[in-house]
Order: C-alpha cells, then structure tokens, then sequence
C-alpha cells in the first residue's frame, strides 16, 4: 500500500548569471535551504534532476557528486534527465521513492548551470532536447519550434502577435515581486513586440533567458511530516506523467501538446479534482506561446482560447487562476533542470501563505506543469496542504 | 560529425527513404523497427513522395553557429503527398512571400558545412512549386 507523501521543506539557491559559483556549489546551497526549512537532520536518499551538465560544464556523474558535497556519500542517489523537464521528473523519482517505503526522508534537487560555457555551446546543448538528426540537422532552434507553433496557432485560433506579448509582461510583473527572478524588470507590450526578433513570429522577450540555478525540497511521508515538521506540510495529491515524439513535425496539430493534457487528466484523476478546485498554477513558460497552449491543455480555458487569458487579467495574479505567480520560466529564469523543482517550490510557499506580495489569497491547492524540448515529455503535480 | 554517423542517415537524407508498414500502411520518416499504429514490425522500403505542402514555418533570425552565414532562412514544417511530414528549409524563395498552405518541392541540396576543415552536410530543402 502506498504511502501518502508530504513536501516539509523547501529551497532555492541564488538565480542569474553565477560566475562565482560552480554547479555543485548552487546545489548544495539549494539543498542546505531546503534541509534547514524541513529542520530534518537527516536525509536517507536523494533524487537530481540535471538536463545537460555534460555539455554545460563538462561534469557528468552528478549524483554521487552532490552526494558528496553535501556531506551525504553513501546515500543512494541517482540523476534524472528528461530535458527541461528533468526537476519535475526528478520530484515524481522522490514521490516514488517515499510512497514505496523505500525511504523515508528524500532530498529532490534541480540543477543547471548554463553560462559556464558561451551562448553557441548553450544553443546547442538545449537542442539536445530537439530531434538532433531531423530537426537540429535542418538549421533549426527552440526558439524556432516554438515559433512555428506560435504561426500556427495565429492562423488557426486568432491569436495576436500582441497577445503573446501580454504573457511576458503578466511573468514580469509577477517576476518583479519574486525576490530571486533574475529578470525581475517590469515590461510593456511595446517593449516585447520591438525586441529583437529572434525566430519570427518570436523575439528576444518572448523567450525565457539562460540561468544558473538550482532548488530543493525534502519529501516524507505525510504521517511522519505531521510528527516532524514546525511549517504546514503539503501533500501531493495527484501526479501524471506522459511523453510524445521529441520532433515538433511528427504530431499531427502543432497548437497541441498532447502530453501535457495526458499528464494533467492522469494528475486531476489521481488527485479526484478538476481544475476548478485549484487556486493557482505554474507552467512552463519558455517561450510565450508554450503558457498560451498549455493553460488550453490544463482546461483552464478552451482550446483555442489561451491568447486572451493574460490580456484579460484571468491569469494574473488577483485574476480567476494566477499562473506563474514566481514569474514563470519568462522572468524568474530557466536554469532548465531546476525549473520543475523550483516550480514546486513555488507552489509550497504559496500554499503555505509564505509568498509575500505576490501572494494568492486563500491558497489551498496548486499545480505544476514542467515540460521537456518541444512538449515531448510533461510532469505535472498537483498538491494541496496537509 | 563522424563519418558513421552521417553515413549511416544517407538514405533518408538523400534518397528519401521511408518505411512503410505492411500491416496498416503507415510511412514512417526515417524509418522505424515497430510501427506505432499497429505494433508490425514488417515494413517496406519506400521513396517519399517530393510534392508537398507548408504547415507552418518561422524565419530564423538568430542561427545556430553551423548556420550563422545562412541567416536570416526560413524552416517550416512540410506534409507531403503521402501524408508524412517533415521539418525542412524553405529555399530560392523571398522570405516575405512564404505562406503557410503553399505547394512545395523537395530537392537535394547542401545544408550546412562543418568550419574550414570539415565535412559539408547534404540532405533536403524544400523549394515553392
């Protein structure tokens, strides 16, 4: 029988551009926060989430090193990699692990460290993520793949060049309110539609940046947590998980991800709520575009109609369902391996009424949504206070 | 690249071969060992159909550093007579004019070099009909 499973502690490392500080230095300052929040002495196993360190820094093995740097070695320990969803399905990797009784207390981390190497190196490791012979082959980027699914869902649903504009500026603004976003500059419309035009119909600022980061958080079980932990624990209640064909031209409607609605139906079952119940939202927002198919995924609005959701104030924070109340993938960063553990971390604090100015009042339940390369894998979470 | 490593995707690249599945007909691009559709693992070697159309592309402004000299270029997403699809440039054509839905030519042609010393890359672009 499986246990029920509790998140009691939480933690971030600093985001942005960190020339003084290595890979295993931005974990282990992730993961000595998230220990301290839990006030646990202990931890008995250890999941990292990691895109690419071995072409970001050249250091693979990452498991056992972090294990070591954080004064853990000999702990099991074990790197998950899914592309830029490797954090979310590092976070179901720690579920596992305690729902089975396997242990108890398990340290879930993310890393990225992405300017280590020039901005070429970095294009090309991302496109890791990407079909390298069928697409990468042809000359094409992220930003490209995106920006044919930006076209097409222009021309199929009426979304406008300044609709997609609208959900920088909403991450911004929450972004200016998260104290680690490392873009947290307020933006204006006129700003992103005259950014420099990076693959068209997408510029720079529809774009989410390259960041150095990392975060943590410690799961137990939700019996455990209730004897352990000094703050209210968070339970996860539903999760799913799903994957589709890494290469964009292999699906049939560019203006869907599949996986992700297949994950979220599997994670709403799991949890028995619909996505009426849940306060607030983080997505993965790498480019504009992906938030405006994704919340159409999560049956937040109907397919087709994402484009008017962060003009109409639905989605800001105040409006119906904040999304990306850290600012999203857009201002806070996308150190990409990070980015589903911090998604979470997100989650807790708002569900804990931890979140200061940015804060969603009332906040009972809450959902992430991390996502690899062009929507072939997705991990989403949904989790509600203990 | 290594000589293998490009070698070996020759048929696709250049002649466009496909797998169809003796089963439920379904083409694979490049070709697989097990269909999708219907589990089958017996497929016959085909040639793409060269005739296609756009349905969807993007000009890439910011290029990849193998294609800082083609940009900007135009790649997009291109269905084929047979129904199978495939990511590809767009070429000979002014970027202003590509219109999702235009009729399109595969041909043969040189994709991308490796620096000064290595080896120049072939495969398919696309061209408007």
């Amino acid at each position: 029988m499986a246990r029920d499973v509790a998140i009691i502690g939480v933690g971030l490392s600093k985001w942005g551009e960190l020339w003084e500080q290595s890979l295993r230095d931005i974990y282990v300052e992730a993961a000595l926060a998230a220990i301290k929040d839990a006030g646990v002495d202990k931890i008995d196993s250890m999941y990292v989430g990691n895109m690419s360190a071995g072409l970001f820094t050249g250091q693979e093995h990452l498991a056992s090193l972090m294990a070591d740097y954080l004064g853990v070695a000999s702990i099991p320990s074990a790197r998950v990699e899914s592309a830029c969803a490797s954090g979310g399905l590092a976070v179901k990797m720690g579920y596992m692990e305690v729902a089975l009784g396997m242990s108890d207390v398990v340290l879930v981390g993310g890393v990225e460290k992405m300017t280590d190497v020039g901005t070429d190196e970095a294009t090309f490791a991302l496109a890791t993520a990407a079909d390298q012979d069928y697409e990468v082959y042809q000359g094409i980027t992220f930003p490209g793949l995106y920006a044919m699914m930006a076209r097409a869902h222009m021309e199929k649903y009426g979304t406008t060049r300044e609709q997609l504009a609208h959900v920088a500026v909403k991450n911004h603004e929450h972004g200016s309110m998260n104290p680690v976003a490392q873009y947290p500059q307020k933006i204006t419309v006129e700003n992103v539609i005259n950014s420099v035009m990076i693959a068209d119909p997408l510029r720079i600022l529809d774009c989410s940046p390259i960041t150095d980061g990392a975060a943590a958080i410690i799961l137990c079980p939700v019996e455990l947590a209730k004897k352990i932990s000094k703050k209210p624990p968070v339970k996860i209640i539903g999760l799913g998980h799903a994957t589709d064909s890494i290469a964009l031209h292999s699906r049939k409607d560019l203006t869907s991800l599949p996986a992700t609605a297949k994950a979220a139906k599997a994670a709403y079952k799991m949890a028995k709520v619909n996505i009426d119940k849940i306060d607030l939202v983080e997505v993965h927002d790498c480019f504009t575009i992906a938030e405006i198919i994704v919340i159409e995924e999560l049956g937040i609005v109907k397919k087709g109609k994402g484009g008017s959701a962060a003009e109409s104030g639905m989605t800001r924070l105040g409006g119906k369902i904040p999304v990306n109340t850290s600012g999203g993938l857009k201002s806070k960063g996308h150190p990409v391996g990070a980015t589903g553990v911090a998604q979470v971390v997100e989650i807790v604090k708002q569900l804990r009424g931890e979140a200061g100015p940015r804060q969603v009042k009332n906040a009972r339940i809450g959902m992430t949504q991390n996502m690899g390369g062009s929507g072939g894998s997705t991990v989403v979470h949904i989790m509600e206070v203990a | 690249m290594s000589v293998s490593k490009y070698w070996r995707e020759i048929p696709h690249r250049y002649r466009l071969e496909a797998g169809k599945c003796e089963k439920c007909g379904n083409i694979y691009f490049p070709k697989r060992l097990v269909c999708g559709e219907c589990g089958n693992s017996k497929f016959k070697s085909i040639h793409l159909d060269r005739q296609g159309k756009l349905i969807s592309y993007t000009v890439i402004h910011v290029a990849p550093s193998k294609f800082y000299s083609q940009a900007p270029y135009a790649v997009g997403v291109v269905e084929l007579k047979d129904g199978v699809r495939l990511l590809a440039q767009i070429a000979d054509c002014d970027l202003k004019k590509i219109k999702t839905g235009m009729p399109l030519r595969v041909e043969f042609r040189r994709v991308s070099e490796e620096g000064d010393a290595g080896i120049i890359n072939y495969g398919y672009k696309c061209v408007p009909v």
